[in-house]
């Protein structure tokens, strides 16, 4: 960041804007931190101190108690510590597992082409429909599964080379995203059905596949475009020294699109960290999450506004530790100095 | 959109007539700066495959599964689920029955401004069918799909123009997702831009300011809502005093249903415009600064650089973060469902909150049914705004 031999001035600006700029900056942080800070002053309120209206500062206004936070982490320390692990497995475990999968897939799409055959697709809808009929109609699902797998590839190899109509790279990219569109509430009874009939339900390894699949379609999205924008020069280069694809993609490829790959990680952990309504159905004692506790907290005596406070604040701590130590591959230079070698 | 370098088409080297392959006749380094790296057999499917497989796996058989239940209804009998096939009954409630006011909301004629607005639209609509058609080598089908496309706008501006701008008519939780999620995208994309473009600036202290705009994203979403229930509490929230130097003591923003939405567009507005932010930091650090110095040095003033080379360089992210934010804030529901519980009546209720409240009392052949009303609509919202934003693109 503080390249000592770039002509800064060029870049800087007039002291008028800096004002201007510092104005809007700490602005929009009271917007962000005053409900943070009301949180955090109402985890030190007896509940009779959030009923009587607002009071804002410890000791001025009121005196503080720290009641809820006893009570959250010490008298009920096992029921907090156990979702805390769990959120905390499952989300770093599906964001790294997202975050590979799908970078490597964002740069596929990028630099090779697919030419995916409509026919085939069709032929396979068709075979996955026709195998959920037969189940539907009461056919053995390891029967219907076998036997559509087969027709599929015996048509495949028969009459797979006739298809000519290809779809590309953008059409399946399009296809990975439109996996979001449908809201997670038409699809969690199903996947309570799938995953019972896997035995996972109750499981850390059910989210984690979930929220892998639920998230690998952000991180192709957002990667495709960093990797679009870094110039290919680069990887032929190493391709006429003789690197392999995978070669090029570890030691070339990776470390220049570092403040892509740190944002979306960010992202997709944050997605998982925090998500409810399938952590609600898929799980139960076991493999419960934080947001299942938080919301467990309005329930028939009405919102226990300290206790949420606590939760909330617990749960965002290792996530902000976590971008504040990777905020600073977000940075300019990275790219400058790989290019420069 | 990866159109800015598309990947160059290379068939693997073929055997040619004297026996002799490409790499057998040419220096094994000539074939591959030729670009041989990118016809690597194994790395195109290992790359790919497993996402692949991941989201087939988990979507398909889920995907099935709700589409049998929005054309069936559950019967909840001793121990045991029957599912009967109601055809589209589901769908027809919603579209024509008892449900119609709930999802399409009260429809009634127009207002001379509503007229005016449905004219305007209606224009833009004809035009944009005139030029599809004028456009050469424009194929049957493809026009066919623009003339599909044209009548669903029309019949959606239609149904904005009966609910919002018309004599005692309002609208379902349709149009309401709508308002959502076009409000939403504008706030937040213009939010976002403008922190990221702040904290990219070489300012003391940035560093912090950049974890702090991020930290709202980083709360769970219920909570957030249960935040916001504090913040906009007229009487015991930390807002009071302000509610009362306004004379809103005893007003319970609760029961007016525009106040109410716009506490929700509030709401989403807080907590997701941080996304939109660090995706566009990302980009502009990664953007090529000498260019910029270049080009500041050369006597450009700092809007033409921003105008003709970060905008341009963030163009194709920045289509991305849209169609992103179009197709999570369709599916809206904990900031509505926390802080106004769907109310006043169904003012704020969007669609997947009225997929909730079904499927919580286990109607969920019309919860389904809801959903996939919805994925229709952003299916066809979503390919047209790709098939636009690809063109933007490509333009510039």
């Amino acid at each position: 960041m503080a390249n000592p031999l770039r002509r800064r001035s060029a870049l800087d600006i007039s002291p008028l804007a800096k004002v201007v700029s510092y104005v809007l900056l700490v602005g929009w942080s009271f917007v962000v931190l005053f409900p943070l800070y009301w949180l955090a002053v109402t985890s030190l309120k007896l509940p009779i101190q959030v009923d009587k209206g607002p009071f804002y500062v410890p000791f001025v206004d009121f005196q503080p108690t720290l009641a809820a936070w006893h009570n959250i982490l010490v008298e009920l320390g096992n029921d907090t510590l156990r979702p805390y692990a769990n959120t905390v497995v499952v989300g770093l475990t599906s964001a790294v597992l997202a975050l590979v999968m799908g970078s490597v897939a964002a740069y596929a799409l990028v630099r090779f082409t697919y030419r995916p055959k409509i026919g085939l697709i069709a032929l396979f809808i068709v075979c996955v429909g026709s195998a959920y009929g037969g189940i539907l109609a009461g056919v053995p699902v390891p029967l219907a599964l076998v036997s559509a797998a087969a027709v599929f590839a015996l048509l495949a190899q028969a009459i797979g080379r006739r298809f000519r109509a290809t779809l590309g790279n953008d059409d399946i990219a399009f296809w990975l995203i439109s996996q979001r569109i449908l809201p997670p509430i038409a699809v969690v009874v199903p996947l309570y059905v799938l995953f019972q009939q896997m035995g996972l339900l109750d499981s850390q390894g059910a989210l984690v596949l979930t929220y892998v699949a639920t998230n690998l379609p952000i991180v192709v999205w957002l990667m495709r475009d960093y990797f679009a924008s870094l110039p290919v020069e680069l990887e032929e280069a190493a391709a006429v020294d003789g690197a392999s694809v995978y070669r090029i993609v570890r030691s070339v490829v990776l470390p220049v699109a570092v403040p892509g790959l740190v944002a979306t990680f960010l992202i997709t952990l944050i997605f998982a960290w925090n998500e409810y309504l399938i952590a609600l159905i898929l799980s139960s004692a076991r493999a419960q999450t934080m947001p299942l506790l938080v919301a467990a907290q309005d329930a028939t005596r009405g919102p226990q506004w300290w206790a949420m406070s606590v939760l909330v604040l617990i749960m965002i701590v290792p996530v902000i530790v976590m971008a504040i130590i990777l905020e600073r591959f977000i940075s300019r230079g990275i790219l400058v100095g790989a290019v420069k070698g | 959109m990866a159109s800015s370098d598309k990947p160059v088409q290379l068939e693997p080297p073929r055997v040619v007539t004297d026996g002799l392959t490409p790499a057998a006749r040419f220096p094994r380094r000539a074939i591959r700066s030729l670009g041989g790296w990118r016809s690597d057999g194994a790395a195109r499917w290992v790359f790919i495959w497993p996402s692949v497989v991941v989201i087939l796996v988990l979507s398909v058989f889920p995907l099935l599964a709700s589409l049998t239940l929005a054309f069936s209804r559950l019967v909840f009998q001793k121990g045991r689920v029957d599912v009967q096939f109601v055809d589209v009954k589901n769908f027809s409630v919603l579209l024509f029955g008892t449900e119609r006011t709930h999802l399409l909301g009260l429809l009634k004629a127009p207002t001379p401004l509503g007229w005016v607005v449905f004219g305007l639209g209606l224009a833009l609509v004809v035009r944009f069918l005139v030029a599809a058609a004028r456009q050469t080598g424009m194929r049957p089908l493809r026009f066919g799909l623009r003339v599909v496309g044209a009548l669903l706008v029309t019949a959606l501006l239609w149904l904005v123009v009966q609910t919002l701008f018309s004599e005692g008519g309002r609208p379902g939780s349709l149009v309401v997702t709508m308002i959502y999620v076009f409000a939403g995208i504008v706030i937040q994309y213009v939010l976002g831009l403008g922190l990221a473009i702040l904290a990219v600036q070489p300012l003391r202290g940035r560093r912090f300011f950049r974890v702090v705009f991020l930290l709202p994203l980083t709360i769970t979403p219920i909570g957030v809502g249960y935040m916001f229930r504090m913040m906009t509490d007229t009487g015991k929230g930390p807002l009071e005093p302000l509610f009362a130097a306004l004379g809103m003591t005893h007003y319970t923003w609760v029961t007016d249903p525009w106040a109410a939405r716009i506490a929700v567009i509030i709401g989403d507005a807080w907590q997701w415009t941080p996304f939109v932010f660090i995706i566009l930091l990302a980009a502009l650090e990664g953007q090529d600064q000498e260019v910029k110095e270049a080009a500041l040095v050369d006597g450009a003033s700092h809007w033409q650089t921003f105008r003709h080379i970060t905008i341009p360089a963030i163009l194709p992210v920045s289509t991305t973060i849209v169609l992103i934010r179009l197709i999570e804030g369709f599916k809206i529901v904990d900031m509505p469902n926390i802080l106004t519980g769907g109310g006043p009546g169904t003012a704020t209720q969007s669609l997947t909150l009225q997929a909730y409240l079904d499927w919580r009392t286990l109607n969920l052949g019309r919860s389904a049914a809801t959903a996939y009303i919805l994925l229709l609509l952003v299916t066809f919202i979503a390919t047209a705004y790709v098939a636009w934003a690809r063109r933007r693109v490509a333009a510039t």
